[in-house]
């Protein structure tokens, strides 16, 4: 909201250290000793993300896979300047993040789009948020529209849509204001499997165009290989970054066909080795719980 | 005895008449049937207690002067028609009851949203309020209409104040827990896309916010009513609580009834004004949900 005010220079000075961001002057995300802490419900402290270091790079596809429950969303939710970090820091195109940014681009797992508002309307409304006039508000979110193959729907109040056409009209809602960092939480997680793979290949059409760095949560490490450039694998709860794996997989891809790629299957079973433990661990806490 | 010779005719007539031609025809005259049916049975019921009223009255069965009986209270209604009553048409005692309920109904509704809201969004000021709201509402606020009889008179406004009293406290309950429990993913959507405190609060609070509010206003509606009634009934130079009070005041149970009766129809009509308003702003939601009431 006020980040305009905020001082650009202190950014832009701030080189990144890390050798991870090799190809542009300035990581597009960048994680430091980032710990969130929650106070439950019964007066309780609970860790959700304990001193986590990643970076992004600027335009780089990043997944993020972990254990169910593990504080996966709570890193996209300080990234975004919904939540601060109790702890740590963390920066936004070299900025620290304070509030939420308006390069920032969030999808939701559940149905976030506005159910009273027409399919056309919830496009529109990013723009209309920021000031956009009417006008061209309609024109971006026809264009939109248009590329996630929703252009005849556009009066459709989101109750007559489908599941799948709902997330491409949360996809419109959220590529129709540009964002340069693009944070998505399991989007794809309550399709069906033959929508999901759908979804996944018209996310990278959508996405090759933008240049806009993106970190995608999930626990299906089926679709972060198929997806990413990197794989980050979480340790259980509290969350902190395990291991990072560069998927070096040729772009473009189409999530079926890469998926019978023997080097798929290679590092899928590299990363595996490592996610199941975290999985395996998180399972036994559950099982340890119930009794 | 009726009952019985309406079935008896009624169960072999369902299978005879034309051979089903398809079975979509045939399930739709089944449904129409139906529906006919349980209309039927609805108009036998009124017919079978007013029947009845109006015999066990004639055979005095029941007093009738205490309980009177259809036949007389229609005879104190077409008088109250024809010949209007005693504090002048019966036209101008229902349009004063109904001014009254819905200026209480409009203030209380407007206040209770607007407050409900606030205090939704704003956590300090629900912190602050909140107590003061609970013991307000523990108040049996009925009692409240001798108070503003004497504070605004025999006029509407005292039927007015104790409308919105009755109005306010479900109104803002309802427009509270609408805005407190507000999909919070929604809420962070909106702020994502850039909008602000202001335009997530008119656009995002209040629009998912209806439904709670709407749910309100059926019921509302009626404690308007209700209020305004019974401000009348204390105390007042015109409308349907004073036909009642006066009736009672001659032992006129008739009038009692008649009263009533047109208090029900009057009632009855602006809840289907009202469900028709709702029909038209909630375009959006699934219908199942519209038509479940």
């Amino acid at each position: 909201m006020s980040e305009q005010g905020k001082p650009v220079t202190g950014g832009g000075t701030s080189t990144p250290e890390r050798p991870a961001a090799s190809s542009a002057a300035v990581p597009a995300i960048e994680l430091t000793n980032a710990t969130k802490r929650f106070r439950t419900p019964s007066g309780a402290l609970h860790t959700a993300v304990r001193d986590l270091d990643l970076t992004v790079a600027q335009g780089e596809f990043v997944a993020v896979v972990g254990p169910t429950g593990c504080g996966k969303s709570t890193t996209l939710t300080l990234v975004s300047g919904l939540e601060e970090p109790t702890e740590g820091e963390v920066r936004v195109q070299g900025r620290p993040v304070a509030g939420i940014s308006d390069q920032v681009g969030f999808v939701f797992q559940q149905d976030a789009v506005f159910p009273w508002r027409t399919v056309l309307s919830n496009v529109m409304a990013g723009p209309r948020f920021r000031g956009v006039p009417v006008a061209e508000a309609r024109e971006r979110a026809r264009d939109w529209l248009a590329r996630v193959g929703l252009a005849a729907f556009e009066d459709r109040y989101p109750h007559q849509l489908s599941g799948g056409m709902r997330k491409r009209v949360a996809l419109a809602q959220t590529f129709v204001n540009d964002p340069k960092i693009l944070l998505m939480d399991e989007p794809f997680s309550a399709l069906d499997v033959q929508t999901r793979a759908l979804m996944s290949d018209q996310l990278l059409d959508l996405w090759a165009g933008t240049g806009s760095s993106v970190v995608f949560v999930t626990h299906d490490l089926d679709e972060a290989i198929a997806l990413a450039d990197r794989v980050v694998v979480m340790t259980a709860g509290p969350a902190t970054v395990k291991e990072v794996f560069t998927v070096d997989l040729p772009r473009p891809r189409t999530v079926e066909a890469v998926r019978l790629e023997p080097r798929f299957i290679e590092i899928y079973r590299e990363i595996w080795a490592s996610l199941g433990e975290e999985v395996r661990i998180t399972r036994e806490r559950g099982a340890g719980n119930a009794a | 005895m009726p009952l019985d010779s309406t079935l008896d005719t009624a169960a072999p007539a369902a299978p005879a008449p034309a051979p089903p031609a398809t079975r979509t025809e045939a399930r739709e005259r089944a449904a129409r049937h139906r529906r006919f049916t349980v209309l039927g049975a609805r108009v036998l019921v009124l017919a079978l207690f007013l029947g009845l009223w109006e015999v066990c009255a004639r055979t005095e069965v029941v007093d009738p002067f205490n309980f009177s009986q259809p036949s007389r209270i229609w005879s104190q209604i077409w008088q109250w028609i024809t010949h209007g009553t005693a504090q002048g048409s019966l036209g101008e005692q229902i349009a004063y009851t109904l001014y009254e309920a819905l200026t209480g109904w409009v203030i209380g509704v407007v206040g209770g949203v607007l407050l409900g809201i606030a205090l939704g969004r704003i956590r300090f000021l629900a912190d602050v309020l909140g107590p003061y709201i609970k013991v307000l509402n523990a108040i049996p606020r009925i009692v409240l209409a001798p108070i503003f009889l004497i504070w605004f008179g025999l006029g509407p406004a005292s039927k007015v104040a104790s409308a919105v009293v009755l109005v306010f406290f479900p109104v803002f309950f309802n427009a509270f827990q609408g805005a407190r429990e507000v999909d919070r993913n929604l809420v962070a959507n909106a702020r994502i896309l850039g909008a602000d405190n202001r335009r997530v609060t008119l656009q995002v609070v209040i629009p998912a916010a209806t439904t709670w509010i709407f749910t309100s206003l059926h019921v509302s509606f009626g404690f308007a009513l209700i209020g305004a009634i019974v401000g009348e009934y204390i105390g007042a130079t015109k409308g349907l609580g004073l036909l009642v009070a006066a009736a009672q005041g001659t032992f006129n149970a008739a009038g009692v009834y008649a009263a009533m009766t047109i208090l029900a129809v009057v009632a009855l009509l602006t809840e289907g004004v009202l469900t028709f308003a709702e029909k038209r702003l909630f375009r959006w939601k699934p219908a199942d949900a519209g038509d479940g009431r």
